[in-house]
């Protein structure tokens, strides 16, 4: 087994501290650090996010692994030479106005974490606003809504519109999720996609920023 | 043991489509396998139309009535699509629910009044959802004093602890367990409900979880839960832990459910 698949292997069965003694090896051995992260870390949460979603791996098994992952970006991450992205883009998430239910979109930023995005997490209940204001500032690829009440699906609607009048509609790609949130739905607000779990959430956040 | 029979949801797969085009006999038949499974109210929500659910309400409403006996439990964020429904229902209905959100209160409680309705008390409030056992408790305490202050009496009041999933969080299922017993000690006389299968999201084997939990949530003070009244060995868990509880006079209700075969080992 390399080195990379070792390292992959440990993130996917959990072993938080056995990650960053590896993910140190490699560095003394004079890897690069942005070469761990991809063949090594983030290969082996591709594989935890494939698992999840054929239902062969549970949700306590996934957070385990991205805690894994972590531990492992925190030994390499401060060695990446300037300008070199440890990320493959970013994405900002929130939970639109009125709505505070925050389990799923909380799942879903752990699973992008995973997949090396850098995930901004605003929170639960944010005005269409807020969510103008963070894109201005973050500049992410990628905008994650999440609803859980039919009453607040309204709200995606109203933040996508918000976004348009302030000229920022289409520096990023939108995606909404939810337990109520639909295809069809998506597609009728102008949403960019809809994400029907975490796991469909990354591939569709790759898929935006074409990595 | 308050069962609320929760099939009747378009959020799953096979039901919206059979309320999308009024199966009335579908929707029947479901209604009644519940009320004859043990469900003491049957819940009706079809949230996932959204433009049509506050008529799709007063339908669901109009043709499970029809059929069964016991009152239904009237489920929706949406207070026109509450509106609707309750003023269909016959008899004393549950509404599903009310919260400590300020609006959401104000919205709800005068329809409470107009239709004298029961409701479920979900512990949550403008601040989000609850974090520990102290916020379930904070806010329950609060949702209680406020109902009852404003007429509605204790024995009308469900409160719902709010159920997370343990797989998120390890400490979630003592957190909940902990608030049901000071609830139930600080008001008794309270009902208190849960949406059970939220503990077991995310894991394999969900139902187990689910059958062991009812018992430890009962033992604590729990005597309602919104579930699935045909998974047999849950309501039979259910049915013998009233009656370890000393909820069930000489075993009553127990010998009764096991002389006509309701009850799964």
């Amino acid at each position: 087994m390399s080195k990379f698949e070792e390292i992959a292997e440990a993130v996917i069965s959990g072993e938080v501290e056995k990650v960053g003694e590896l993910a140190q090896d490699l560095v003394d051995e004079g890897v690069k650090p942005s070469e761990i992260i991809k063949e090594g870390l983030v290969a082996g949460m591709d594989v935890v996010g494939a698992r999840f979603k054929a239902n062969e791996m549970f949700v306590p098994e996934v957070l385990i692994s991205a805690k894994s992952m972590h531990a492992g970006m925190d030994v390499v991450k401060p060695l990446l030479a300037e300008g070199e992205s440890s990320s493959a883009g970013t994405v900002v998430i929130g939970t639109v106005e009125g709505d505070l239910h925050d389990i799923g979109k909380n799942l879903v930023a752990m699973m992008l974490e995973g997949a090396g995005f850098e995930v901004v997490d605003l929170g639960v209940d944010l005005s269409a606003e807020e969510f103008v204001d963070a894109v201005k500032e973050h500049n992410p690829e990628v905008l994650g809504l999440s609803a859980l009440l039919t009453t607040t699906m309204p709200a995606m609607q109203n933040t996508i519109e918000a976004l348009e009048e302030a000229g920022v509609r289409d520096q990023v790609k939108i995606m909404v999720g939810g337990a109520p949130v639909t295809e069809d739905f998506a597609n009728e607000i102008g949403a960019y996609a809809y994400a029907s779990d975490g796991s469909a959430s990354t591939e569709l956040a790759r898929e935006f920023v074409g990595a | 043991m308050i069962v609320i029979g929760e099939l009747i949801n378009t959020s799953r797969e096979e039901v919206e489509p059979a309320v999308k085009e009024r199966d009335v006999e579908f929707i029947q038949n479901l209604a009644k396998e519940q009320e004859e499974a043990g469900a003491d109210f049957i819940d009706v929500n079809c949230g996932t139309l959204i433009k049509e659910e506050p008529e799709a309400l007063e339908w669901l409403v109009n043709t499970v009535q029809e059929v069964v006996d016991v009152p239904l439990c009237i489920d929706s964020p949406n207070p026109e699509a509450l509106e609707r429904g309750l003023a269909a229902h016959e008899g004393k209905a549950l509404v599903n629910s009310i919260t400590a959100e300020g609006d959401r209160y104000d919205e709800i409680l005068p329809m409470l009044k107009e239709h004298d309705a029961a409701v479920v008390a979900l512990a949550m409030d403008d601040s989000g959802m609850p974090n520990n056992a102290d916020d379930r408790v904070r806010v329950a305490s609060k949702l209680i004093d406020d109902l009852t202050a404003d007429g509605i009496a204790l024995d009308d009041i469900y409160v719902d602890p709010i159920i997370q999933p343990i797989g998120t969080d390890g400490e979630m299922g003592l957190h909940i367990l902990n608030a049901i017993e000071e609830i139930a000690t600080k008001y008794e006389g309270v009902h208190i409900t849960c949406g059970l299968s939220n503990i077991s999201h995310g894991l394999p084997k969900r139902q187990l979880l689910n059958q062991a939990y009812v018992v430890l949530a009962m033992s604590r003070g729990l005597d309602s839960a919104i579930m699935d009244p045909l998974d047999d060995k849950i309501m039979s868990l259910a049915i013998a832990s009233d009656t370890l509880l000393g909820n069930d006079q000489y075993c009553a209700n127990y010998i009764k459910a096991a002389k006509s075969e309701r009850l799964t080992i």
